[in-house]
């Protein structure tokens, strides 16, 4: 069966819109994605019905939000298959994700232990380790990454060793659409019995996560690359860990039994989530989920490879192209250079075209560095994009490349 | 001719365009077109760091006039950067720091001018103003 792309296309309204006059073609997906009208409802409904705080009320309206809440939480724990519900942390998102990680593994951290990232990492995977690093002391040790874009597997195995205590790498790259063996790499630093944050920023949409089947300890995500609102993401962490780390913010909620001298810290998941949680984004991400399970990850994958792969073949038409990320195992991230032309040049044209890309770094400057490259035109494709918004797309970065050299 | 009347001029060129096309096509001429800054005023010094696209500036004071020279790595950026060094440079420091440059926004460019833009546009009209009242300063001792 094809995949429905136009009926598809139907559940995302704000695909359907003119810039510059020209029709829309959103390839900026690994910023954000665009929110299907049933996310967009849920958390409509949640502010029209629903809206209450969780987990205190004694009145039906509480006790409903908190029902759902819950259950949103069992709904996404299910998904990435956790083995329990209590290992799913509500954040604002991946960031937050890493800097609760970073901020109660302080202790874990001791002077003159290191902690292995890879040179492919986000900025929000890498400068907390990195600050982490300088306050306790301790060594940030980078897995390279070869000219393909694929990460050195042997450095990282050859550097594992028992003064490492933390490794973190990202499931799929931001920049270069590389997919990480995230599964060998767990191995190889259990095997060394070294503890493994996953930050799956860019995972979920394009591809299956299973907690456990990758083993890692720790995996965060956005709920906004993956079709449901800003503002709400999840750290996955396993629970033997996340009993024996302490608290991260002190609140309400987080609390058991408080008198003005002491205090006793909530269960999992609660002793992480102080204040009042983002109730609405955690059902819009339930509901995202629920929305690409329906679709199938699998087919959702297979349709984005196929416009990965003719945008990649259109592309290297061009006199003077150079794909940036040639991974074996890569996914809907395309960044790429053009001999002689500006990045910012090429982006600000193909803007005017109706085309949204990024361009820039991409928040990943020690990766161009270690590149060798000031910044890449970066496309990255999403459920909803056709085979028609590619040849648009190719098209208009050879015009625009016909006018700037 | 006054700023204002350079400020006309550019707006009139740019009437003649039908479409953005020929308009970008005209800014990227002018990129290209333009002599610009000394090699050895390239450096840190005179970079105003707009993240994405970089832009050199440097300003001589020539009897009671500012003259700037500029440059920038992205070609597109340079073309504005080379209507903004035309309609300022060669005048009186009091005279830039009352120029409202409202003519890229007549022209449509003022999104190149915006804070969020990463072009180190806006920055660098900031930096033409500093210029501008540093020399005034030095006129006014």
């Amino acid at each position: 069966m094809p995949f429905p792309v136009e009926k598809i296309r139907a559940d995302f309204p704000v695909l359907n819109q003119q810039v510059h006059d020209k029709p829309l073609v959103y390839l900026d997906n690994a910023a954000t994605t665009q929110k299907p009208v049933q996310v967009i409802n849920r958390l409509s409904d949640y502010y029209l019905k629903e809206n209450s705080n969780v987990h205190r009320g004694v009145h039906l309206l509480s006790q409903k939000a908190t029902e759902d809440y819950e259950k949103a939480r069992t709904t996404i724990a299910q998904y990435i298959n956790a083995a329990d519900s209590k290992e799913i942390i509500f954040t604002r998102g991946t960031t937050e994700s890493v800097n609760l990680l970073a901020t109660v593994l302080e202790e874990w951290i001791q002077p003159g232990d290191a902690i292995l990232v890879s040179a492919m990492e986000h900025h929000s995977n890498l400068v907390p380790w990195q600050q982490l690093c300088k306050r306790r002391n301790a060594d940030l040790k980078i897995v390279p990454v070869n000219d393909k874009g694929e990460l050195d597997l042997e450095f990282l195995k050859k550097k594992l060793n028992p003064q490492v205590k933390l490794v973190a790498v990202n499931h799929i790259s931001n920049v270069l659409g590389t997919i990480n063996p995230v599964k060998e790499i767990v191995k190889m630093a259990h095997d060394a019995g070294v503890p493994v944050l996953i930050d799956g920023a860019q995972a979920l949409a394009h591809t299956k996560v299973d907690v456990q089947e990758i083993g890692a300890d720790f995996y965060a995500f956005s709920g906004h690359k993956v079709y449901a609102p800003m503002g709400i993401g999840v750290l996955y962490g396993r629970e033997t860990w996340m009993r024996r780390l302490p608290p991260y913010q002190f609140g309400g909620e987080m609390i058991d039994r408080v008198s003005f001298d002491e205090v006793t810290f909530n269960e999992l998941p609660y002793k992480y989530e102080a204040g009042t949680p983002n109730v609405g984004g955690a059902l819009a991400l339930e509901s995202a989920l629920q929305y690409v399970q329906n679709l199938g990850i699998e087919a959702i994958r297979k349709h984005e490879d196929v416009l990965l792969e003719k945008a990649t073949h259109q592309l290297m038409k061009i006199n003077g192209m150079r794909i940036i990320g040639e991974a074996k195992d890569k996914t809907a991230v395309l960044s790429f250079l053009v001999d002689g032309v500006h990045p910012y040049d090429l982006g600000t044209l193909l803007d005017q075209m109706g085309v949204a890309v990024r361009t820039g770094y991409h928040c990943a400057e020690p990766l161009m560095q270690h590149m060798g490259i000031s910044g890449t035109v970066r496309a990255s494709f999403a459920l909803y994009n056709t085979e028609q918004e590619v040849d648009i797309f190719t098209e208009s970065v050879l015009k625009a490349v016909n006018m700037l050299r | 001719m006054t700023i204002e009347e350079k400020e006309q001029a550019v707006i009139e060129e740019f009437s003649m365009f039908e479409d953005w096309m020929d308009k970008y096509a005209y800014l990227i001429e002018l990129g290209k077109d333009l002599p610009v800054i000394e090699e050895k005023y390239k450096d840190n010094q005179h970079l105003i760091s707009g993240c994405q696209s970089r832009v050199w500036l440097h300003a001589d004071l020539v009897g009671n006039q500012v003259v700037f020279t500029a440059d920038s790595d992205a070609v597109i950026t340079k073309g504005i950067v080379s209507l903004l060094i035309r309609v300022l440079s060669g005048h009186h420091p009091d005279e830039i720091l009352k120029a409202r440059l409202g003519f890229l926004e007549q022209i449509g460019l003022k999104e190149h001018l915006s804070p969020t833009r990463a072009n180190g546009l806006t920055s660098m009209v900031k930096q033409i103003q500093l210029y501008a009242k540093a020399f005034q300063i030095k006129l006014n001792q």
